[in-house]
């Protein structure tokens, strides 16, 4: 199953030549470390356990010392963004994790009028402000409740009581997804952009010459230059604590492990067992985001449980490599191709930055 | 915390965070521990996961309520009623833990005839006073057992104790928080009636005393569907007993209330009647606030408070040694060796200068003769009573609430010591505050010496916190502090030093205490740091041969023992450091006894001889956890056993034992006079010995329960700069409750200092419904501002579902306001202050304020500035019907400043 | 001439076996020579959190006496090694750049800060504590005696240590002062 096809009709097949999309068994082979590098490894962020704390993002920050920052990293100043405890906003250059919150509320299909919300001019929920006491109704509203029953309608796992009204408040790690195929890394011309021992993606600094080619590549709009630096910055996974055994900070704090990190292998047996009780406790809504190998980016290193679509969380439902169709362009054009390639080339050699 | 000390015999939590993980029902109300205490709150996930019901009962919709089970939006300042109805399902159903109950409790104690209820009395118990607003706790006392098996070595002298105990400038001074390490003292054992059937039986009067909580009425005052009370009520009696454990988990949230320590009580009634203290995966766990809030009860820097919870001593009641202990003296239970812990306290004190000639020093003690709690002492402040003032950490224009009346009281103080890490607001009081822009406060008119001086870190000096479960944990120091920052310890040890050379060679006996203390510690460094382990090591205590204690049961009272803090006596047991343990949780069992020291004894579920039958033998395979073992004569197993290690079972105690050999075999709460956990109080808790639903102070519902509409015995601060908002005022219409963020912390003086929190959160809000923005016309991301009796001010909105009106049966809604409190005018993250907003009524029991409910009006657009936000202010106030609240120079009482006193100018 | 070549990544991307250049062939000097600055620390102290009372364990890595990082003591049984926000922002609380490390003194009727000496503002306080210890000395109060001081008030902290409270409350009780609170009750 492959989450483009109804987009790209052109290209549903899979092309066993193309090295820019698909599943990659060994993405650290593709890039060249030989047969006894270590395991690639991720992060599974499971949001039904997050409790929206954003140690993550401090944690990220302290150990990275990246600067305090706005949600878009163009102020200088802060302000609150009135979007419910959102004050980071998305990632960015200075933003290498961001803690979604979304409220939610739904209705209650109650059989009668409901003892509940004021001030709620639906119907069914309950009369206004404004009404005075109606002893009439009111008797009945004491009996007509919400049950448990239509408790777990809604959701067990987050279900809420209240009236005539549940809310839902969803809470979520969003974080670079270190994709098998990453857009960033295939269009970066310098090489600063690198694919590690671990699998993981990571920006060099001493390499990267701020040409901004890798932002638009990202389907996920994580990547972003630095205003006053020009170079990038985005997540590295803890590329230095990898190195020495230790686990990214942000997994590290975690108070409820929402963010874990490990094998990706075996986080994502961890994933599909922990969706499974999920389902089996009636979250239909419940699914993995990142998880599939077949999907755009040919699965990502850092993947997700989320209890809605994906778009609910500001996530873009079907990530898709920017550079997939590169292959397929060359074939199409091949002299043209090869000539893009040379000029690629001259701008590779010619942009390394002097030293 | 006297709500646990009266029930149980210690004021700490009853059991530790890790063991949540063994709970099938975790109910968390009067806390918002995701957000509060994340980490902590792991141990809930881990309980989720493992199958255990989570339930948040809160006004609010939290990120705790995010991934509970259930979230219970009660109307806030109604506890007492939702637990109450708990209590009345319990045992109108049958479902209380019977030979938990007969066996552990006071159900069986019978009540003296004197004895009336609120139920018969509209609201109120017996012994009422309504000129002083206090009650004689007489005739809520025990029917004594006869002949008396147990009693007191001093009968006439514990009895002259127990009356002056009932003396309103003793009453004022909370001496219930004594029983934060032994219960309240008590004449002698009840007599009882195991069949609990007899009309003055504890468990009978409770009956009648719940019997009008329906869940029809739980749902009227709360303002929630019975049936999801119905819900908790099924979770919560299914997920106890034999087989079954719930825990309930509390913090401020039920304690900054003016009936904060009845809600804990209530709590106490039902997790005792479900059987579910001392046991796993059960008891009450309060969870603190900050890192050592635990220890600074247990060695406390409270007026009323010596180290161990020994009361400090009273004009009026402690004339001498004697006198001191004579109402503990020979007694059942651990008060009865107060003596030993007092004299050794002394020696630790006065050392050689503690002679049993001179009473050991006793006389070297101040006396308190009522209330110098700290609101009391802004008072005197006001009134150019205190000189000088230090603020230790503490930032209490913002983080207390009626920052203005703070403010006030600094602005008239000789000289004022601000010890902190950063400019905090009430160090900059005189030239940034509030009452600078009204023109209420100038520099030119404040006279207030001001010395700021830095602070370490934490990192920066060593020594130990006691966190929530009573756990201390040694911190080892990283770096030195810088240029002139300095610990407390220094500071403290230093000026000590100083003022001894200063009066060395004084003939006046008044030096004496200070000349004679022992003051000696080691010093290390380049800085003369004292020793912080020294200091522990005198906190631990020390034998006749000078070596260290292994715990309080050594202490004697001839003087031969010294001992700081006689609950923490076993901390250096061996002359080791048993604080600084730290073998990894990993490979330890799941009590992990060897990381830190817990007090008393290293025990970290509380009474955990309640974990076993009467018998000793565990009540389930389930839930075993100390037992008897009659091959080794000893209580064994997962924990340190919270009792006589090798008393039996079935020990009777022998007629005319005393201290704990009083305590029966089968009697867990070793701390109180009975071995039993208290129902009933009938001593520790001065607003009565059952707890009843009073609305706030501050509410704009009227009691449906009684006709007493708040706690009469509420403490009151009155004065012009502490105006309260009338009760069901049209003028202050909606109700207000504050609270933390987990991205900042208190005061914000540790959090909107620093970059990375400040832009997580970065200005003040405050939380409405949809329908209150409605009503008043407030926009998400703009400004409203706020009104009380105070003052005004102004904050960000954030519109949310999350904050929800309620409509109660009478058709009446009540708009609830959410208000972080984290903000003022330093920093990096700004806003007004929201404790501006409050005023000040007080816990009779605690002197804690009700910083969680109050009134106010919210409308849109930002406040006032300079002097009309005064007359804006005090437009309101005569709305309202209350009286004028301006001041004059300083703050000070206005007419006398016209007529020129109280000026400083 | 070799070495130049193999640090050239365009040479390495043609002649290794990682031909589109996006992993082992594109590792720059600075990657290869990463290391994470736990590793590279004098030492590393066990401490405890400073903020809220759960009591977490903190490790900090200390170098050149700075504080390089502070983050969770995974050997802890109750943290587990995990740190909220507060916790994870805790080194920025001693190497804050507006933290006040030097004393500073307002004299009365003052409008701005002064500095001042520690010795001198040490003996200073001393001075005052006992001018006020006297102003506001009571032998008896109401006929009882009470032998206190009314003239001085402290109110400290719940983040002071238990050795800090005890000789607070020792020190204080020797002088005869009684106002003496805590964050605690609040």
């Amino acid at each position: 199953m492959t989450s483009i096809s109804s987009a790209s009709p052109a290209f549903t097949g899979r092309d066993p030549d193309n090295r820019l999309f698909g599943p990659l068994p060994d993405v650290q082979g593709e890039a060249g470390y030989d047969g006894d590098h270590p395991a690639r490894v991720g992060f599974f962020t499971d949001t039904s356990v997050c409790i929206g704390c954003k140690a993550c993002e401090v944690a990220c920050k302290e150990w990275n010392t990246l600067p305090m920052d706005d949600s878009h990293g163009v102020r200088d100043v802060i302000g609150l963004s009135g979007m419910s405890y959102d004050n980071t906003g998305q990632l960015g250059a200075n933003s290498w994790r961001h803690v979604a919150f979304v409220e939610q509320t739904r209705t209650v299909d109650l059989p009668m009028p409901t003892f509940g919300r004021p001030g709620d001019d639906r119907q069914d929920s309950g009369r206004s402000v404004t009404d005075g006491p109606n002893d009439e109704s009111l008797a009945t509203a004491q009996q007509s409740v919400l049950n448990a029953e239509a408790l777990s309608e809604f959701d067990p796992q987050t279900g809420q009581s209240g009236t005539d009204k549940q809310i839902r408040w969803l809470m979520s790690s969003d974080v670079c997804k270190h994709c098998t195929h990453a857009g960033c890394l295939d269009v970066c011309p310098t090489g600063a952009l690198f694919r590690t021992e671990f699998g993981t993606v990571v920006v060099q600094g001493d390499i990267c010459n701020g040409c901004g080619y890798c932002v638009p590549s990202c389907p996920y709009g994580v990547i972003e230059q630095r205003k006053d630096d020009g170079r990038v910055f985005k997540c590295t996974m803890c590329y230095d604590r990898l190195t020495d055994g230790l686990q990214p900070a942000c997994a590290t704090a975690c108070p409820t492990q929402s963010i874990q990190f490990g094998n990706l292998d075996e986080l994502q047996a961890r994933a599909d067992a922990r969706l499974a009780t999920l389902k089996a406790q009636g979250v239909e809504t419940a699914r993995l985001y990142g998880r599939d190998e077949d999907d755009g980016v040919g699965g990502a290193g850092a993947f997700f449980l989320l209890l809605d679509e994906p778009e609910v969380y500001g996530l873009p439902p079907d990530p898709v490599v920017t550079t997939r169709d590169l292959p397929a362009m060359w074939k199409a054009a091949g002299a043209a191709a090869a000539m893009i390639v040379g000029v690629a080339m001259s701008a590779v050699l010619g942009s390394r930055r002097p030293r | 915390m006297p709500g646990l000390g009266a029930s149980f015999g210690r004021g700490g939590a009853t059991n530790f965070q890790e063991d949540l993980a063994n709970s099938d029902c975790i109910v968390i109300e009067g806390s918002n521990m995701a957000e509060c205490h994340p980490v902590g709150f792991q141990w809930v996930s881990e309980a989720k996961a493992r199958g255990a019901k989570v339930v948040h009962i809160d006004p609010r919709f939290t990120r705790t309520s995010a991934i509970a089970d259930l979230h219970v939006p009660l109307r806030i300042g109604t506890d007492i009623a939702f637990l109450g109805g708990l209590i009345r399902y319990v045992l109108d159903n049958e479902l209380y833990f019977k030979e938990y109950v007969v066996a552990y409790t006071n159900a069986a104690a019978l009540v003296g005839e004197a004895y009336v209820d609120s139920e018969d009395l509209d609201g109120l118990f017996s012994g009422f006073d309504p000129e002083k607003n206090q009650y004689d706790e007489s005739s809520w006392q025990y029917e004594p057992e006869e002949p008396p098996h147990s009693g007191s070595d001093d009968p006439a002298g514990a009895a002259e104790q127990d009356r002056r105990e009932q003396d309103p400038e003793v009453k004022k001074t909370d001496h219930a928080q004594a029983a934060g390490s032994g219960g309240p003292p008590i004449a002698a054992k009840p007599k009882r009636d195991e069949t609990l059937q007899h009309p003055r039986s504890v468990f009978q009067i409770l009956k009648r005393h719940f019997d009008r909580y329906t869940p029809e009425m739980v749902a009227e005052v709360c303002g929630i569907e019975p049936e999801v009370f119905l819900q908790v009520a099924r979770w919560v009696t299914e997920n106890s007993g034999r087989e079954r454990t719930t825990a309930w988990v509390y913090s401020v949230g039920w304690t900054q209330h003016s009936v904060g320590a009845q809600y804990i009580r209530t709590c106490s009634i039902l997790q005792t009647l479900l059987g579910n203290i001392g046991r796993p995966g059960g008891g009450i766990l309060a969870l603190r606030g900050h890192a050592s809030i635990q220890g600074s009860t247990d060695v406390p820097t409270l007026y009323n408070l010596l180290p161990g919870y020994l009361p400090m001593p009273h004009a009026l009641q402690h004339g001498d040694l004697d006198e001191y202990c004579a109402d503990a003296a020979g007694k059942a239970g651990f008060w009865g060796n107060k003596r030993a812990y007092m004299t050794s306290l002394l020696k630790a004190w006065w050392g050689d200068a503690a002679t049993p000639e001179n009473d050991f020093a006793f006389d070297y003690l101040p006396k308190i003769d009522g209330d110098h709690s700290s609101y009391r002492t802004i008072t005197d402040m006001i009134k150019g009573k205190v000189s000088g003032y230090f603020l230790v950490g503490e930032n209490p224009t913002v983080g207390h609430p009626n920052g203005r009346m703070n403010r006030f009281g600094l602005a008239n103080l000789d000289w004022l010591v601000v010890r902190d890490l950063q400019m905090i607001e009430s160090a900059t009081f005189w030239k940034e505050s509030p009452e600078i822009e009204t023109g209420e406060l100038a520099p030119e008119t404040i006279g207030t010496e001001v010395f700021f001086m830095p602070a370490a870190t934490h990192a920066e000096k060593e020594g130990t916190f006691t966190q929530t479960q009573r756990v201390l944990q040694w911190r080892h120091k990283a770096v030195e502090p810088p240029n002139d920052a300095k610990s407390d310890l220094w500071f403290y040890f230093h000026l000590g030093r100083i003022l001894r050379e200063r009066l060395a060679g004084s003939t006046d006996p008044r030096d004496r205490p200070l000349l004679d203390l022992t003051w000696d510690y080691p010093l290390h460094g380049h800085d003369q740091e004292p020793s912080a382990e020294a200091i522990l090591r005198e906190i631990n205590g020390t034998g006749p041969d000078g070596r260290a204690v292994s715990g309080y049961l050594e202490l004697k009272d001839d003087g031969s023992t010294s001992c700081g803090c006689w609950i923490y006596s076993g901390v250096y047991a061996d002359e080791v450091n048993q604080a600084a343990r730290r073998k990894p949780g990993r490979e330890q069992g799941p009590v992990a006894s060897e990381w830190g020291w817990a007090w008393p004894y290293n025990r970290r579920i509380l009474y955990n001889r309640a974990s076993a039958d009467p018998d000793g033998k565990p009540w389930s395979e389930r839930k075993k956890y100390v037992y008897w073992d009659e091959e080794a004569g000893r209580w064994t197993g997962l924990d340190n056993p919270d009792f006589e290690a090798t008393k039996r079972p079935d020990y009777v105690p022998p007629d005319g034992a005393r201290a704990q050999d009083a305590i029966g075999g089968a009697d867990p709460f070793v701390m109180q006079g009975d071995g039993k956990a208290w129902l009933f109080a009938p001593a520790g808790v001065v607003d009565g010995p059952l707890p009843t639903h009073y609305e706030p102070a501050e509410s704009v519902v009227q009691n449906a329960l009684y006709k007493q509409q708040a706690n009469p015995t509420v403490e009151r601060i009155p004065g012009p700069w502490n105006r309260e908002n009338p009760p069901l005022s049209d003028v202050f219409p909606f109700q207000v409750t504050t609270y933390r963020l987990t991205e900042h912390h208190t005061a914000g003086g540790m959090s909107r200092t620093l970059p990375y929190l400040s832009e997580l959160q970065p200005e003040f809000f405050v939380e409405v419904s949809p329908e209150l923005a409605e009503l008043r016309g407030l926009t998400n991301g703009e400004y409203a501002t706020l009104v009380s009796a105070r003052t005004a001010i102004e904050a960000k909105v954030l519109v949310t579902e999350r904050i929800r009106p309620i409509r109660l049966r009478d058709g009446q809604v009540v708009h609830q306001i959410g208000m972080p409190y984290h903000w003022s005018y330093s920093g990096i993250s700004t806003g007004d202050s929201a404790n501006d907003l409050l005023g000040i009524v007080l816990d009779p029991n605690t002197h804690i304020q009700e910083d969680k409910v109050s009134t106010a009006d919210i409308r849109p657009g930002r406040r006032p500035r300079g002097p009309e936000l005064i007359d804006f202010v005090e437009g309101y106030r005569q709305r309202a019907g209350v009286a004028s609240g301006r001041v004059g120079v300083n703050g000070r009482d206005p007419v006398a400043a016209e007529a020129g006193e109280g000026s400083t100018l | 001439m070799k070495t130049w070549l193999d640090a050239w990544p365009v040479f390495r991307q043609l002649t290794g076996p990682d031909p589109l250049g996006r992993g082992a062939a594109a590792r720059s000097k600075a990657t290869e020579n990463v290391v994470s600055r736990t590793a590279t620390a004098d030492r590393v102290v066990q401490s405890v959190c400073p903020y809220c009372a759960v009591g977490c364990g903190q490790r900090i890595y200390v170098k050149d006496e700075q504080i390089v990082q502070i983050e969770g003591d995974p050997d802890s049984p109750i943290s587990r090694g995990r740190l909220c926000p507060k916790g994870s922002a805790s080194k920025q609380l001693v190497t804050s750049p507006t933290r006040v490390t030097t004393v500073k003194y307002r004299r009365p009727f003052g409008t701005e800060w002064e500095d001042l000496d520690l010795d001198t503002a040490m003996d200073m306080i001393a001075d005052r504590v006992l001018q006020a210890r006297r102003k506001g000395w009571q032998d008896e109060n109401d006929g009882k005696r009470v032998n206190r001081t009314m003239g001085i008030a402290s109110l400290g902290g719940a983040t002071l240590d238990n050795e800090e409270n005890y000789l607070m409350k020792k020190l204080y009780s020797a002088l005869g002062a009684i106002q003496i609170e805590n964050q605690a009750r609040i």
